[in-house]
């Protein structure tokens, strides 16, 4: 025995010394494993060439919707707590990410049961933020009529008085006219049109002073059209990307209750490889909600 | 095997030898008994998973597309060179598109015209320039010259491929709408990209060319994942990342900035899409078109210009640096010395890929961009010359006092060095904010880029086919024709490229249809009909080439040593039949680095070869 163990020795020293000398992955990583990473790296590219998009868009436009107003709904009724649903929605593809790493680490245990267990959990987080965000979708397009090239939220310049109500009607005499201030955000409404039964917007009218002291009458106008755009478009973008996640933990989970990897010499490391693709799409999403909730 | 054995020289058996005693056994053709890959025509010949096949399918396809690409170049040169003529004998192949008059004469018409320099261009630069020479030669050469058996996954390999072949299946499709393929320009700004209504082409053409280069990239994606990873993970026992040839670096950190840059005009493209058919305004602001009011509003075309040139220029040396690489293993190979400078080399390779990154404006100088942050590109743009002129440097140091073996391989080499020295320096004028006010979108830019990156990465992937023709096929290909190709078309290139300078430097503008408007240009016809003329020739040269090509697959001259030129690397190493898995037995094993030329008074030393017990290794 006292001989082989200085070659042992050796033989370690040897592989963290000459780690990039060839005949070994250097990265301890299999090619596939590397793959994820560099597919990863240039999908990063991909969104961040959208979000700096949103970024020169945003900047370049006079007012933007705040967030705050613009996200406060929720099924249940409307509470006025802004970004309510989508901290919901947040949560669950966050904890989403922790049943996954749950799943990695049943994998290395090689605990068949648990994988499943712990994917399943993942794949019904996933699913949960998906229905949030076609529910999110569905309430701003067809309860609030914003689209790819409409957007009816904007936000007051000025501070001042409404002169008409929220039916686009003026305010009858001794009723409370509504006040608002610079920086306020409004939703441009779509109401029905009493005599032709036709649908149409309610631009709402004003009253504020212009700085050289002049009363004016305004009307509201409607938000910057980039705002709609860029916002379905990378929530889509995004969420189709957690839409294949889905897809693909439901095969891969499939293929672990069947047995599948339980012969293969790598074993669960395809579990760990979606694992991968799973938090770079949560990294994203912190990302998306940063910049079209937060700020 | 027995007959490699026979037909090879006695190195060869020493090599043999040599790979049997130190090699690394993988049992690969264990595995791999019956060949699984190459069982029959279609997985031999079309869906093939070997690198090998791969490599001559985007060799081939790509030199189909560089006929197309210079066809076009005739036909737009014809309408430039002689604006008088009838091209009514053009009338059978480009049918309406030519327009006769009442007394028959026939002209090009003005659409085409613009859609014609915008296939050019892009076929040329995406088509030809990057999947047919990286394509090419990153599929070739990464797993025969570090010693792998194939790619890290042949399947994703295949599939690459393939991407590429439906890219290039939408873009020939678009070639025959009714309203013509994309006229817009290659850089595809808006609003003539984003409007559908904008021109003829912009319509299903742009939708088409659209969708041809997504799926492009999603080729160049797969491709580039599978060489980086290929590179850091199946490097044979003893191929440190020190010990590769040149040619490996160059591919290497090419597929980095194709994985880097691509992405980028993915998300552009994406955006593009949208505003043509949801009617959103990325990229749009306020705009009349025939006289009416557009309901476009807020969106920016210069963000297109920053999102497409942040490919857009490393693209360029996605082009140039394989080259680069083929011509620094060509040059070393056949002056028999040493490359010089090697390290200087990997490292001028890393500069050029970091600063492409940070240089995509100066396209932009006219584009309105603030003057302030054109100081910053213009900076950088200017140090890009650093590292390459230490390349070109290296270059001539390594020819100097070479014994160099004048064949058609490396006359092209030394032929890109000469072009590139040529373009580099008109790209010092260009890379100057306030000369390119004179200079932008003129015939110096299209002289520029023709010889820098045309031209030259052309010049590289001609040398590379001369002298790895033998490993693709088994046979040589004529060398006298090569030369003949080679001194034509050297020639030729500059007998077309080197007047247009003066064009741009009198300011006539490029993708011009007609001069007749400028009467300060009219004493410029005998030029552009010396031009037109040249590239005429020119295309005949590479007739040769084709010619000289296909019959040499077939009928060229047969190797018998599997070593002709007696090269170092590994790709010589393995037998002449080409198999798959590459080497028949145990995988080799690398000792010494890939120069060892002329060394302690031997021709060569391959780098199979152990380093003696009184020899000192090289780095």
């Amino acid at each position: 025995m006292a001989t082989t163990e200085p070659i042992i020795e050796q033989e370690e020293i040897q592989n963290q010394g000459d780690a990039w000398s060839g005949g070994k992955e250097p990265f301890k990583a299999s090619y596939g494993k590397l793959m994820m990473w560099y597919f990863l790296l240039s999908d990063a590219f991909t969104f961040a060439g959208f979000l700096i998009a949103y970024g020169a868009l945003r900047f370049s436009s006079p007012t933007w919707p705040v967030p705050d107003f613009v996200f406060q709904t929720h099924p249940f009724g409307d509470s006025h707590l802004p970004l309510i649903f989508v901290t919901i929605m947040s949560f669950l593809l966050i904890v989403s990410s922790v049943t996954m790493v749950r799943a990695v680490q049943e994998g290395h245990r090689e605990n068949q049961k648990g994988v499943v267990f712990w994917m399943l959990m993942t794949i019904i987080g996933g699913a949960g933020f998906l229905s949030c965000q076609a529910w999110e979708w569905t309430n701003l397009i067809a309860t609030e009529h914003m689209t790819v090239t409409t957007n009816p939220f904007g936000s007051h310049v000025t501070d001042g008085v409404y002169i008409d109500d929220e039916h686009g009607h003026p305010y009858a005499s001794g009723e409370e006219a509504e006040t608002f201030e610079a920086g306020d955000s409004y939703l441009i409404h779509k109401g029905v049109d009493e005599h032709t039964g036709e649908s149409s917007w309610i631009q709402r009218r004003f009253s504020f002073t212009t700085e050289d002291g002049q009363e004016m009458i305004g009307q509201q106008q409607f938000g910057p059209k980039a705002f709609g755009a860029l916002f379905f478009f990378i929530t889509g973008f995004h969420g189709f990307h957690v839409f294949s996640g889905v897809v693909f933990l439901t095969i891969i989970c499939v293929n672990v209750a069947s047995g599948l990897y339980v012969k293969r010499k790598n074993g669960y490391e395809m579990v760990e490889k979606i694992g991968l693709y799973w938090h770079f799409v949560d990294l994203v999403w912190v990302f998306v909600f940063l910049v079209f909730y937060l700020l | 095997m027995a007959n490699i054995a026979t037909q090879s020289q006695p190195e060869a058996i020493r090599e043999d030898m040599l790979i049997e005693e130190l090699g690394f056994d993988d049992h690969f053709h264990d595995h791999h008994h019956g060949d699984k890959y190459q069982s029959n025509f279609i997985t031999t010949y079309i869906f093939s998973q070997d690198h090998k096949m791969i490599a001559k399918q985007f060799l081939i396809t790509g030199m189909f597309w560089a006929v197309i690409g210079a066809l076009m170049s005739l036909v737009f040169r014809l309408q430039l060179g002689f604006p008088e003529e009838s091209l009514a004998w053009l009338k059978p192949v480009l049918g309406k598109w030519i327009e006769i008059s009442a007394d028959g004469t026939g002209v090009l018409s003005q659409d085409f015209y613009y859609a014609l320099v915008t296939m050019h261009g892009t076929i040329l630069v995406f088509f030809v320039l990057t999947a047919g020479l990286s394509g090419t030669f990153s599929n070739l050469l990464i797993p025969l010259q570090l010693g792998a058996r194939d790619m890290a996954s042949p399947l994703l390999n295949m599939m690459s491929y393939w991407f590429f072949f439906l890219a290039g299946a939408i873009m020939f499709a678009s070639l025959f709408l009714s309203t013509g393929p994309f006229s817009g320009g290659w850089v595809a700004y808006p609003p003539l990209s984003a409007l559908p209504q904008a021109s003829q082409g912009s319509g299903a053409g742009m939708t088409l060319w659209t969708l041809s280069l997504v799926f492009f990239v999603v080729s160049v994606l797969l491709g580039g994942i599978n060489y980086i990873t290929t590179v850091l993970n199946m490097r044979t026992k003893g191929m440190s990342m020190w010990r590769m040839p040149l040619t490996i670096w160059a591919f290497f950190i090419t597929a980095i900035i194709g994985l880097l840059s691509f992405p980028v005009l993915v998300s552009a493209f994406l955006l593009l899409m949208l505003d043509r058919g949801l009617g959103t305004s990325f990229f749009l602001s306020e705009i009349y078109i025939g006289g009416q009011a557009l309901d476009h509003v807020g969106g920016s075309p210069i963000l297109f210009q920053h999102l497409f040139w942040f490919l857009g220029h490393p693209e360029v040396y996605i082009i140039i640096l394989p080259a680069m690489g083929i011509v620094s293993e060509v040059l070393s190979v056949h002056s028999r010395k040493p490359i010089f400078g090697y390290k200087a080399m990997v490292y001028s390779i890393m500069a050029i890929a970091f600063l492409s990154f940070i240089v995509w404006a100066h396209h932009m100088f006219m584009s309105g961009v603030n003057p302030f942050i054109s100081n910053f590109f213009v900076i950088f743009t200017l140090i890009i010359a650093v590292p390459s002129a230490v390349k070109v440097f290296n270059w001539i140091a390594t020819l100097y006092k070479g014994n160099i073996r004048f064949n058609a391989s490396s006359l092209f080499a030394i032929g890109f060095v000469s072009m590139f020295i040529s373009g580099g320096l008109t790209g010092i004028f260009l890379g100057n904010s306030a000369l390119d006010i004179q200079l932008h979108d003129t015939y110096f830019v299209v002289a520029h880029f023709h010889i820098v990156m045309g031209v030259a990465a052309f010049f590289g992937m001609f040398a590379g086919i001369y002298n790895w023709f033998p490993k693709l096929y088994g046979r040589f290909m004529n060398d006298t024709l090569g030369k003949i190709h080679f001194w034509g078309t050297l020639v030729g290139a500059y007998a077309i490229f080197w007047p247009m300078h003066y064009l741009g430097m009198a300011g006539v503008p490029r993708r011009y249809y007609s001069f007749d408007a400028f009467q300060a240009f009219a004493h410029f016809d005998g030029m552009n009909q010396f031009i037109t003329i040249g590239a005429i020739v020119t295309f005949a040269f590479q007739i040769i080439f084709i010619v000289n090509f296909f019959y040499s697959i077939w009928k060229g001259k047969e190797m018998t040593d599997r070593n002709p030129w007696k090269a170092t690397t590994l790709e010589w190493t393995t037998p002449i039949e080409r198999i798959h898995g590459n080497w028949p037995g145990k995988l080799p094993a690398v000792q010494r680095w890939a120069y060892d030329y002329g060394k302690d008074g031997k021709d060569f030393i391959t780098q199979v070869e152990p380093i003696g017990p009184d020899e000192k290794e090289v780095h």
